[in-house]
């Protein structure tokens, strides 16, 4: 007995799913010795740097002809493009799988949208640098980002006319939850951030003394002159963030439908390591219940994941990449512009009948280079490009120009293998009749690679 | 729904082969209970329409003082009363009005507003506080109130390839559909066609399994019924060759042949005009008169005129003052126009609005863009408000 099932749940949750050649290193190896395989190899820090020019900085001309600015706007759509191709990339080509994985978590947690891509590149690069290590750390580092400061309003939070923005985000969606502060803490937290702010001329973070309210705030019960610090020393110090945190970890790797018993063990853990995140994540793998039969092959894949599984798998190398950015569009996730900042609502909220549908057709149309029939709608946005140029449309890709690689794909199927073992190798969910049987009757295994890919299962992970 | 439910409701009781009979249900329901069935046509113009230029105040100098160079001349309005007249790019809607089947509702916002394409949207869709972030959208949460009329997902139909967050509920969500035939074949490829018609009912399960061939069973069975049902019925009249024109006359194919859909939802991009709005407002404007033009007379024709009522709407109107580039930038409130055969208050609804009084030179809502959804919810979906808002809303007395 092996246990590769084990190790594949592993593979599917703390990065995006396992390949064959996977399998070979670690069937009769022990969990203990897979996590930290993962761990190992996630060690290494592999920031993205694509884009190297922050637009905002460029001297601005007193007056900008309406062609220039056209222009302008054009370069910050091609440099949205390139950061979002240079994720996808990476998410499918990086062996650091968990490590983006969780990238990808705090990129959802700390959902930030905002129309300067040189500013997200580095947000990103912070929740990348963090993404294993202390959570107060990244707290801290990505509120103190341009991209954050930008997106919460928190340049206009000053001293006489405070903006509450970041104050309420902090507390209700990064780390307390609803219900666990007031709206007289949001109100005096929000003058202790006054002063927190990026510098326009350098693009880095600085604090304004002059518009820093320094006087006293009365904070969860206690008056002090609590500096911005201060409130997130407070606020980590209370540990429902720790449950917070751990709750939303939970649905994002164990189960939509959260146990509360194994949260409080994940909280305990993390509260005690001071929100060291490497080792709540040891704990959660190591976990008997993370294998539990309820635990494995029901959790639906996000577009991102899901795409992502399918160009690791297949070792997918595309020559039109954008196109991964239609699908992503089509699929209602496209990186770098969440819908709020809530983020993704994630789970049973990625499937709709049109939704479900793409999503069983886009696989075997990436494999097979077919023909896209669909184009989603366009990002709101978009909508100032689109309002610029005549036709009012998007370019639609309408092939997929990509080249998976059969050969080393099929190279790693062990040899004696059957169709159905295949099909429970790359599924995560037990297999029912219905797909054993069509994958018995396929003509070739090729043939039944593609329908397995095409199924309601393999949108689960 | 549980899955007990789910089984009696669609004769799948038994793990044999069959697809559930809610391909029938113009069967199951009285025929008569079509007659008088309303619809609700929702028109989305994304970007952020410049409302004072849609409906333009032109008996306010101040309209021409903040806006030299894309104020619409005075002459080429078309005036509907002393203070507010139409852009004549919408000379389509002029004999639409004059039949009493428009009405403007002026002024419409919420507090807080934001100025973002992507979250003011968000809570048009969701119907929330500016605050508050809903993961389900309005229309979604009234296909969850379990009403008489909204058990299947074809309640509301999506004229287009993906689904709005403003369609999806809780339980239960609206469909996409773009083209009735080509969602058809789509849902025949053999191989899904296997896994509609050989899974047993192991596979129906509340996990998310489950739901995933749930979802597969319902599109496969509402694509059967919406493409049955819809090529019943030709639509004759004249439509504009547009892309808003062509959706809204497949929402009319859908209407007259009895689909049993309460709301169709149809989007027109294009609004967002920072720069050289003139041209392109107007061009985007005439392609929207001219299609709901052509759809209110088709609907006279074929008589659903009375059953159905049009709403549009964009996430935000656009600042009071022009920008240096002959646009406008974001803003907040802007107007709502509906359309029907049995408007209780056709014409200008409120009044136009105060240029004078302005908060950071934005427009202040009058209007609560959740009362107009508590009118509709109310008095033509019949569903209290309430169980879709959250909180309960007065509404207005314009339907």
């Amino acid at each position: 007995m092996n246990n590769s099932r084990h190790i594949k749940h592993l593979y599917a949750r703390a990065g995006f799913g396992i390949r064959f050649e996977d399998l070979h290193d670690h069937q009769n190896w022990s969990i203990k010795k897979s996590v930290r395989k993962l761990f190992k190899a996630s060690e290494k820090q592999e920031p993205i740097n694509v884009l190297t020019e922050n637009i905002d900085l460029r001297p601005h001309p007193a007056i900008q002809t309406d062609e220039e600015k056209k222009m302008v706007q054009e370069e910050r759509n091609k440099q949205e493009k390139a950061l979002n191709n240079a994720w996808i990339k990476q998410l499918g080509e990086t062996d650091a799988q968990l490590r983006e994985k969780m990238t990808l978590f705090w990129h959802n947690h700390f959902a930030c949208n905002i129309g300067n891509a040189y500013y997200e590149q580095q947000l990103n690069n912070i929740e990348r640098a963090n993404a294993l290590g202390n959570f107060k750390t990244l707290l801290l580092q990505v509120s103190q980002s341009p991209a954050m400061l930008q997106f919460l309003n928190n340049q206009q939070n000053q001293k006489g006319h405070p903006n509450e923005n970041f104050a309420r985000e902090l507390m209700e969606l990064f780390t307390l939850g609803r219900g666990h502060y007031t709206e007289h803490d949001i109100k005096e937290s929000a003058r202790s951030f006054t002063g927190w702010s990026y510098d326009g001329k350098t693009g880095t973070y600085a604090f304004r003394p002059k518009v820093h309210d320094d006087g006293p705030k009365t904070f969860m019960g206690n008056t002090a002159n609590y500096c911005g610090e201060d409130i997130i020393d407070i606020i980590v110090a209370n540990k429902q963030t720790a449950i917070f945190i751990s709750t939303k970890l939970y649905r994002y790797l164990v189960n939509d439908i959260p146990d509360n018993a194994h949260i409080n063990q994940m909280a305990d853990v993390f509260y005690k390591s001071n929100y060291e995140i490497k080792p709540l994540l040891e704990f959660v793998f190591l976990s008997d219940w993370f294998y539990d039969d309820k635990n494995i092959g029901n959790l639906v894949k996000s577009p991102v994941e899901l795409l992502t599984g399918l160009n690791r798998q297949f070792y997918i190398s595309y020559q039109n990449p954008d196109v991964l950015l239609q699908f992503q569009r089509t699929l209602g996730q496209v990186l770098f512009r969440p819908p709020n900042v809530a983020g993704w609502p994630g789970g049973r909220n990625w499937i709709d009948s049109s939704s479900l549908m793409y999503r069983m057709k886009i696989p075997s149309t990436i494999l097979n280079a077919g023909y896209i029939d669909f184009t989603g709608k366009a990002n709101p946005e978009d909508e100032a490009y689109l309002a610029s140029v005549r036709k009012q449309q998007l370019n639609v890709i309408k092939k997929v120009q990509a080249q998976p690689n059969w050969d080393k794909f099929m190279q790693e199927i062990p040899q004696d293998a059957t169709k159905v073992q295949v099909a429970e190798f790359m599924l995560e969910p037990s297999l029912n009749k219905t797909v054993t049987d069509e994958v018995n009757t396929a003509p070739d295994l090729k043939t039944s690679i593609i329908q397995i890919v095409s199924t309601p299962e393999y949108q689960l992970c | 729904m549980d899955r007990r439910n789910f089984l009696k409701n669609t004769a799948l009781a038994s793990g044999a082969f069959l697809i559930p009979s809610f391909l029938k249900p113009l069967e199951a329901m009285a025929m008569g209970s079509i007659s008088g069935y309303k619809n609700l046509v929702i028109i989305q113009l994304s970007g952020g329409n410049d409302g004072l230029n849609t409906i333009i105040p032109y008996g306010n100098d101040i309209y021409y003082q903040k806006r030299k160079t894309i104020a619409i001349n005075k002459p080429d309005i078309i005036k509907l009363n002393e203070m507010q007249g139409l852009n004549p790019n919408l000379s389509a809607l002029k004999d639409i009005y004059d039949q009493g089947w428009m009405s403007i509702i002026n002024s419409v916002g919420y507090p807080n507003p934001d100025r973002s394409h992507f979250r003011s949207m968000d809570i048009w869709q969701t119907g929330s506080e500016a605050n508050q972030f809903l993961t389900t959208g309005w229309i979604g949460r009234y296909l969850d109130s379990n009403c008489q009329s909204c058990k299947n997902p074809y309640t509301a139909v999506e004229v287009d390839d993906t689904l709005s967050l403003a369609m999806k509920g809780e339980k239960m969500k609206g469909i996409a559909v773009q083209d009735p035939n080509k969602l058809y074949q789509t849902t025949r490829e053999p191989f899904f066609k296997d896994l509609v018609h050989d899974h047993g009912d192991t596979n129906l399960n509340e996990d998310n399994l489950g739901y995933l061939y749930k979802t597969m069973i319902e599109t496969y069975s509402s694509a059967n019924y919406i493409q049955k049902t819809s090529k019943t019925y030709n639509v004759t009249c004249e439509y504009p060759l547009t892309g808003l024109g062509n959706q809204l006359k497949t929402v009319s194919k859908f209407i007259n042949s009895g689909l049993q859909t309460r709301v169709y939802y149809v989007s027109l991009s294009g609004f967002d005009t920072h720069v050289g709005q003139q041209n392109q407002q107007g061009r985007q404007l005439k392609i929207y008169g001219d299609a709901v033009a052509a759809f209110m007379y088709d609907l006279k024709q074929s008589g659903k005129l009375d059953d159905t009522l049009v709403m549009t709407f964009s996430e935000f109107g656009r600042r009071v003052e022009q920008n240096a580039s002959n646009g406008t930038d974001h803003g907040t409130a802007n107007n709502i126009l509906l359309f029907g055969g049995k408007l209780k208050k056709a014409g200008i609804y409120n009044d136009a609005p105060d240029l004078a009084q302005l908060d950071n030179g934005d427009l202040k809502y009058a209007v609560d863009f959740r009362d107009v959804y508590a009118t509709l919810l109310d008095k033509w979906l019949d569903v209290n408000n309430s169980q879709v808002l959250g909180k309960g809303f007065k509404g207005l007395d314009v339907i």
